[in-house]
C-alpha cells in the first residue's frame, strides 16, 4: 500500500491570534507552528498501514521554507519521503485552489490511498479532502474513527461519524480519507527517527514543475476571497453570584438565567 | 433560474434539521433582493410529507428527490441528486447547513462546479455586485473572516447551526412541489453502507445543541459525568466535555468542545470544572449565554461567563439539577 498524507502547518493552537490594524491579515510575527493536529492521525495510520501492508508513505506539504519543519517532523515519525510545495504563487490559496495544487502533484506519485486532517485548524474551511478527492475522480469519506484495508489492497472497510453515531462503509480505493481524534495515537518523533530523517528523499515543486498557470493556483486560483479579519466580539467578564454554598448561590443563578437571560 | 436561491433542506430521523429553516428564513430575503425565487431540496426515502413545512419558512418550491438509493446517506448518491438540480436550474446561491452531513457534502458538490464555497459561516448576505457575501470563524472563532466570491457560479455556503434568525413560520404558505430526478446507478455510488450504529442518544449534536452542560478536569472522573447528564435530561441538553476530560478517557472523542474538537454556539452553554484553555474557550464563546462553576475564582473560564459560581462543582450541579426540576414542576 503506498499512503500519500497531505499534511499542512498550523500555528499552535495555543496561539492568540492577533489581527493587523487594516485587518488584511493575521499579525504572524509571535505565532509558533506545529503539523496540523487533525493531520497527524493521518500520519500515524499511513505509518501503521506501512507496518502492516508494506509500501512507502509519502508527504505533501505546502507552504514557504517554515514548513520544512513540518515535512522533517512527519519524515522523522517514520514517513519515506516528501513532496513540498513551494512557490509565492501558490500563497493566500482558498481550499479549492489549495485541493488544485495538490492534485496535481499527486499525479507524480504512486498512490492508493490518499489521507488528509479533516480540517485545518487555522482557516477550519474543512474541505481540502472531499475537494481533493472530486478533482482526482475518486471517492472520499469524512471524518473516520477505524480503517481496515482489504488484503488486495482494492478496497477497505471504515468506520466514520455520523451525527448520533458511527457507519462502517465499504469504499473502493483509491480514495481520499479524512482524519481526526479517536482513529489512533500520533507517535512522536524518536531520536533515531530524527537522525534519519535528514537522509530521506525531499523533492521541492514550484509552479512550473507542476505545469500550473499562476492564474489557477493561490489567492489568483481561489474562488472565495477574504475581504476583512475582525477579532471576535470581546465578552465582558460577567457576575460571580456570592452566597454561603451552593443553596443560597443556585437559586440566585436559576433566577438570572430565567429573568435575566431568559434562556430557561 | 440563474437568480434563485437553492437551500439543501438535511433530513435526519424523519424530521428536516431546524438549520434549513434557519437558511430559509436568510435565504428569503437574499432571494428577493436578487429578484428570483426560493427553493429547497429534501432528499431520502419517503420524506414527501416534509415538503409543506419548508413552504412555511420561505420556500417557494421544493424539490423531493425520492428513492431507496437515498435512505442512507453516501456522498456520491447525494452529490450526484444534488449536482443535476444545479445544473438543470441554475441558482446563483446554494446553502447547506454545516453540519457532520453538509460539510462532507457541500465541498463535493462545490468542486464538481469548480465554485466557491465558504464553510460554516454565521453570517451571509448579498453585495451590490449580486454575489454572496459571508461571514465565518477561523482559527475556531479566534478571528471572523468577511469573506467574497469570486465569478464562479454558484456561490455555495454551509451554514453553523443556531448562527442565523429563524423567521416565525406562516402555515397558510404552500410550496410548489416538485419531483426531483433521481438519477444514480450502481457504478455511481463508490461507498456502501454496511450497518450504521447509534452511540449517542437521541440528543442534538454538539455542533446543534442549543444548550450544553460541559465537563472537565474539575469533574475529577468519568463516574461524575452522571451528574452533569441528570441536569443535561432536565434541561433538553447536550453533555460536552474540554480535551482534559477527553484526553483522559473519560468521555468520547465526539464529546469534546474546543479548537480540536467540535466548536458549538449553544444559547446556554454551563461549564462545569472547566478552566477555560484558550482552545476550549475559542470553540464555546459564541454562546449566547455561558455559566461557569469552578473551584478556582482565577479560572480563565471567568472571564468568559455571564455568570460564575466559584464553589465545588460536584456540590453544586446537583443542586441546579435540583432546582431545574421544581422549576418544571411549576410549569
Amino acid at each position: 500500500m503506498n499512503v500519500a498524507v497531505c499534511v499542512k502547518q498550523v500555528p499552535d493552537t495555543e496561539s492568540v491570534i492577533k489581527i493587523k490594524p487594516d485587518g488584511s491579515d493575521v499579525i504572524t510575527d509571535d505565532l509558533k507552528y506545529v503539523m496540523n493536529p487533525y493531520d497527524e492521525y493521518g500520519v500515524e495510520e499511513a505509518l501503521q498501514i506501512k507496518e502492516k501492508m508494506g509500501g512507502t508513505v509519502t508527504i505533501l506539504c505546502m507552504g514557504p521554507s517554515r514548513v520544512m519543519e513540518t515535512i522533517r517532523t512527519a519524515l522523522a515519525m517514520g514517513a519515506d519521503k516528501a513532496v513540498h510545495l513551494d512557490d509565492p504563487a501558490f500563497e493566500g490559496g482558498d481550499a479549492f485552489a489549495t485541493a488544485k495544487t495538490l492534485a496535481e502533484a499527486l499525479k507524480g506519485i504512486e498512490y492508493d490511498l490518499i489521507l488528509c486532517g479533516k480540517q485545518a485548524v487555522d482557516d477550519d474551511l474543512s474541505q481540502v479532502g472531499q475537494t481533493l478527492a472530486e478533482l482526482l475522480g475518486i471517492p472520499s469519506i469524512s471524518l473516520i474513527q477505524k480503517l481496515e484495508i482489504a488484503d488486495d489492497g482494492k478496497s477497505a472497510i471504515v468506520h466514520n461519524q455520523v451525527e448520533g453515531g458511527m457507519a462502517v462503509m465499504n469504499v473502493s480505493l483509491p480514495a481520499v480519507l479524512t482524519t481526526q481524534k479517536g482513529l489512533n495515537e500520533p507517535r512522536y518523533a524518536s531520536l533515531p527517527g530524527i537522525m534519519k530523517a535528514k537522509k530521506k528523499p525531499l523533492e521541492t515543486k514550484d509552479l512550473a514543475a507542476l505545469g500550473l498557470s499562476s492564474e489557477s493556483v493561490g489567492c489568483a486560483g481561489s474562488k472565495i476571497m477574504i475581504t476583512k479579519l475582525t477579532p471576535p466580539p470581546e465578552r465582558a467578564a460577567g457576575k460571580i453570584i456570592e452566597g454561603e454554598g451552593p443553596q443560597e448561590t443556585v437559586p440566585k443563578l436559576v433566577q438570572l438565567l430565567r429573568e435575566e437571560a431568559k434562556v430557561i | 433560474m440563474a437568480n434563485s436561491v437553492l437551500v439543501f433542506a438535511e433530513v435526519k430521523d424523519g424530521k428536516v434539521k431546524k438549520v434549513a429553516f434557519e437558511m430559509l428564513s436568510e435565504g428569503k430575503k437574499i432571494a428577493e433582493k436578487l429578484g428570483g425565487d426560493l427553493s429547497a431540496v429534501i432528499m431520502g426515502q419517503n420524506v414527501e410529507s416534509l415538503a409543506e413545512e419548508l413552504g412555511h419558512y420561505g420556500a417557494d418550491k421544493v424539490y423531493v428527490a425520492d428513492s431507496e438509493v437515498l435512505k442512507e446517506y453516501t456522498t456520491d448518491a447525494y452529490c450526484k441528486v444534488l449536482a443535476d438540480l444545479i445544473k438543470a436550474n441554475e441558482p446563483a446561491i446554494v446553502l447547506f447547513g454545516a453540519t457532520i452531513l453538509g460539510k462532507d457534502l457541500s465541498p463535493r458538490v462545490a468542486a464538481r462546479f469548480e465554485a466557491g464555497l465558504a464553510s460554516d459561516c454565521t453570517g451571509i448576505g448579498l453585495s451590490d455586485d449580486g454575489k454572496l457575501i459571508a461571514t465565518r470563524p477561523m482559527f475556531a472563532g479566534k478571528a471572523y473572516a468577511d469573506l467574497s466570491f469570486s465569478d464562479s457560479k454558484p456561490n455555495v455556503a454551509s451554514v453553523r447551526p443556531n448562527a442565523l434568525p429563524m423567521s416565525p413560520p406562516d402555515e397558510s404558505k404552500k410550496p410548489e412541489v416538485v419531483k426531483a430526478d433521481v438519477n444514480v446507478g450502481p457504478d455511481d455510488i463508490r461507498t456502501t453502507v454496511q450497518e450504521i450504529s447509534k452511540t449517542a442518544s437521541e440528543k442534538a449534536d454538539l455542533t446543534e445543541a442549543e444548550t450544553i452542560v460541559s465537563g472537565g478536569r474539575g469533574m475529577k472522573g468519568p463516574e461524575n459525568f452522571k451528574l452533569l447528564e441528570d441536569l443535561a435530561d432536565v434541561l433538553g441538553a447536550t453533555v460536552g466535555a474540554s480535551r482534559a476530560a477527553v484526553d483522559a478517557g473519560w468521555r468520547p472523542v465526539s464529546d469534546q468542545v474546543g479548537q480540536t474538537g467540535k466548536v458549538v454556539s449553544a444559547n446556554l452553554y454551563i461549564a462545569c470544572g472547566i478552566s477555560g484553555a484558550i482552545q476550549h474557550l475559542a470553540g464555546m464563546s459564541t454562546s449566547k449565554y455561558i455559566v461557569a462553576v469552578n473551584k478556582d475564582p482565577e479560572a480563565p473560564i471567568f472571564q468568559k461567563a455571564d455568570y460564575g459560581i466559584v464553589d465545588d462543582l460536584l456540590k453544586v450541579v446537583p443542586v441546579i439539577t435540583e432546582e431545574m426540576k421544581k422549576l418544571k414542576a411549576e410549569g
